[in-house]
């Protein structure tokens, strides 16, 4: 009952009329990102951190929300009306949605996607709201040692897990990790990487990065491969379904909310896996199979609902244990101690209201995007003509406002453009972007747990595994770090012939849906390395089916376009 | 000297590599020059997270490098407006980065209004837009919206430079 009268108190507050004004901005500002290639809700957030100082942090907060939850729907609706995904996660619609589209049936795609996803988020926030206080309950418990612990897992899950190859999450983690190192040390009070530079004694601000690797980087990498050629949008009038449709989506929603809550919520999470899932499990359930491939609504409600549900339950372990996993999250995450505001377990106890407002606004969030988008569907398509030099320049105006607004200092505008040179360096050799941005928000709190726990155990090493839950999270990091080679093992270990057949024999009822798009026409790179390709082992399993042959065994990529930023 | 030649072309990205042993290097040059003061509150010291990172970092470079030589590459980020058949385009980049700096070197001096105006107008025109004058207004007013807007809205006050006492 605490928790639905703390609940009740959030809507009080989300729910004045400023707070809705905020949501209401918060979503379409989400949802036009979400749609416009080149930018996404994280680097919105980053962008619109300096401006909202000067707002309440519970408004500045709703508005996130509305980000958050608006830049998801916005991504679904460019992959369905444009066949070039611009987020890993969405990788999965535009297989279905955009084949609906180009059939005539772009009005139901819209539909189910923006239906799927208020059923999945509205689901997934009621999901939230159960299980943050209790992932509260036993986070208070836990010392230094189990949060060090469980740090590391969330560092090397998204750097392992996430991401086609291993070694590039890693090389990224460690640019992250040294960016987070500048400034003076907290603790002994001496300069670190600063160069004698008194400018950077303070660090590295949060937001210059952020803005530069996301905003930055992309716009030059982005400058540098323009598309010459306008791509193709499928017109679109007022979304809309029939009966038949909602009989088709309703099942695959729930199935969807059920795989990507959960997926969301662990530390190695991302909406990924489950969209793969939920696509692969709505393919056997589906009583229309001959349909997938060639535009199955299923395959558009199961993935779209799982993609949310997987955003919702990425916010329980950011409020709970304020560990964000993907990059929006993260930078809220650096929103909250911008505010002043001390993320993890005592979040709930310190700030309720603010807590609870955030997440009634979720809910509130998630219907204003319903009621708002189904209309504005054809405005967004609009916005999809936008003239790129003029998007592209914006970006950059913009990424300069706000990162020079943070300190009214050119110098910062010096780092905003060397960042952007490595954030364009990493997209054009594939370092992926969020360990850096991970390691770089997670690197300081990461060395202060170190330090309390070592000081707790007196320097004692073995304080390291004191508590039980370290030692369970130890030993979870070393199977993702001897998980590959343990899969390694066991295929060689297989008859050949079995490798013949297709080394992802374990997913047979994929085939091939993506071949004719150009995500599996770029996703053909060899890498010998084994270590390099383990991770995308399930997404490969969508792409490269059907041009996989027995010789170059398997070591094939998904050009997995990054989660966009 | 060919052969080495040969491995070397097509393989820019050992370029990534030198970057990452260069950073690893710099981050454990730096903690060398640390002093750790003995004391019973920090054990751990102001050390020791730089050199891990320091070797993690120069870890990744062989690693990278190894990889690189013997054939492995990453994969170039896609995206709805990436075409990825056409080499980099210098063409665009470079002018793009040149509106960037002069905005940097000109935004305390001449205020940014007019640097926020020659970055957006220089941005747009390297990204190939040649609608002078339409651009142009187009650029002074979003610079101009920026400037009130911040200072009337959120009370920052960007640089006026050498329009000061007429914005």
């Amino acid at each position: 009952m605490d928790i639905l009268s703390s609940l009740m108190d959030g809507f009080a507050t989300a729910l004045t009329p400023i707070n809705l004004l905020y949501a209401l901005i918060g979503v379409i500002l989400g949802t036009a990102v979400g749609v416009l290639p080149g930018i996404g809700p994280a680097m919105t957030v980053a962008l619109l951190l300096p401006v909202t100082y000067v707002l309440e942090p519970t408004s500045a907060f709703i508005m996130f929300a509305g980000i958050y939850y608006g830049g998801m729907y916005g991504g679904s609706t460019t992959s369905i009306l444009l066949n070039t995904p611009g987020e890993s996660s969405s990788v999965i619609t535009a297989i279905e949605g955009n084949k609906m589209a180009k059939a005539g049936r772009a009005a139901q795609a819209l539909a189910t996607a923006a239906i799927g996803s208020f059923v999945a988020g509205t689901i997934g926030t009621a999901l939230l709201v159960v299980f943050a206080p209790i992932v509260v309950q036993f986070a208070v418990s836990l010392g230094s040692p189990s949060y060090f612990a469980i740090m590391i897992l969330a560092l090397l899950a998204v750097t392992a897990v996430l991401g086609a190859s291993r070694l590039r999450g890693f090389a990224s983690l460690g640019l992250g990790l040294a960016i987070g190192l500048v400034g003076i040390d907290s603790v002994s009070g001496q300069r670190r990487l600063t160069f004698g530079q008194p400018l950077l004694a303070d660090g590295l601000d949060i937001v210059v990065v952020a803005v530069a690797i996301f905003a930055v980087g992309e716009a030059l990498w982005v400058a540098a491969h323009l598309r010459r050629t306008p791509l193709q949008i499928i017109p679109v009038g007022r979304p809309w379904m029939g009966k038949e449709d909602w009989k088709r989506s309703w099942k695959p929603w729930l199935r969807g909310t059920a795989l990507g809550f959960p997926f969301g919520a662990l530390p190695a999470g991302g909406a990924e896996i489950p969209t793969f899932l939920s696509y692969v499990t709505e393919k056997r359930l589906s009583k229309h199979p001959e349909e997938f491939g060639k535009g199955a609504i299923e395959g558009v409600a199961g993935p779209e609902a799982a993609n949310n549900a997987a955003a919702a339950g990425t916010l329980t372990p950011m409020l709970a244990l304020g560990l964000p996993t993907n990059a929006t999250a993260a930078v809220m995450l650096a929103a909250f101690v911008q505010f002043g505001i001390q993320p993890g377990p005592l979040l709930f106890a310190n700030e309720g209201p603010l807590v609870w407002a955030l997440i009634a606004s979720l809910f509130i969030g998630n219907t204003l995007l319903l009621l708002v988008n189904l209309p504005l569907a054809p405005v967004w398509a609009k916005l999809l003509r936008l003239p790129r030099p003029y998007l592209y320049a914006g970006i950059l105006f913009f990424a300069t406002l706000g990162a020079y607004s943070v300190n009214l200092q050119s110098f910062d505008l010096v780092i905003l453009l060397v960042l952007g040179a490595l954030g364009f360096m990493m997209r054009r050799y594939g370092l992926p972007v969020l360990p850096l941005i991970l390691g770089v928000i997670l690197g300081p709190r990461l060395e202060k747990q170190l330090r309390q726990t070592l000081q707790l155990s007196a320097g004692d090493v073995s304080g390291l595994w004191s508590e039980p839950i370290a030692v369970v999270v130890y030993i979870l990091v070393g199977i993702i770090l001897v998980w590959p080679l343990l899969l390694k093992t066991w295929r060689r270990a297989r008859p050949r012939q079995l490798a013949a057949v297709g080394t992802f024999a374990d997913s047979p009822l994929v085939d091939g849906p993506l071949a004719d798009s150009p995500t599996a026409a770029r996703s053909t790179a060899h890498s010998p390395t084994a270590a390099d390709s383990t991770a995308a082992r399930d997404r490969q399993a969508v792409a490269t089916d059907g041009q996989e042959n027995a010789d170059t065994h398997a070591d094939t990529h998904v050009s997995n376009g990054q989660e966009k930023q | 000297m060919t052969s080495l030649s040969s491995r070397l072309k097509g393989r820019s990205e050992l370029g990534v590599a030198a970057l990452l042993g260069a950073a690893g290097a710099l981050v454990l040059l730096d903690a060398a020059r640390l002093v750790t003061p003995y004391s019973q509150s920090d054990p751990v010291g102001p050390k020791t997270l730089p050199v891990i990172v320091g070797a993690l970092l120069l870890v990744s470079a062989v690693m990278l490098a190894v990889n690189v030589l013997r054939g492995g590459h990453g994969e170039a980020e896609a995206g709805e407006d990436v075409d990825l058949s056409h080499p980099a385009d210098w063409k665009t980049v470079l002018p793009l980065a040149g509106a960037f700096i002069a905005n940097i070197l000109l935004i305390d001096w001449a205020g940014w209004v007019i640097s926020g105006t020659v970055l957006f107008w220089g941005s747009v025109w390297a990204l190939g837009s040649r609608h002078y004058v339409r651009d142009g207004l187009i650029s002074l007013a979003l610079a101009l919206l920026t400037f009130y807007g911040f200072y009337l809205g959120l009370g920052i006050a960007l640089p006026a430079g050498l329009l000061e006492g007429i914005l």
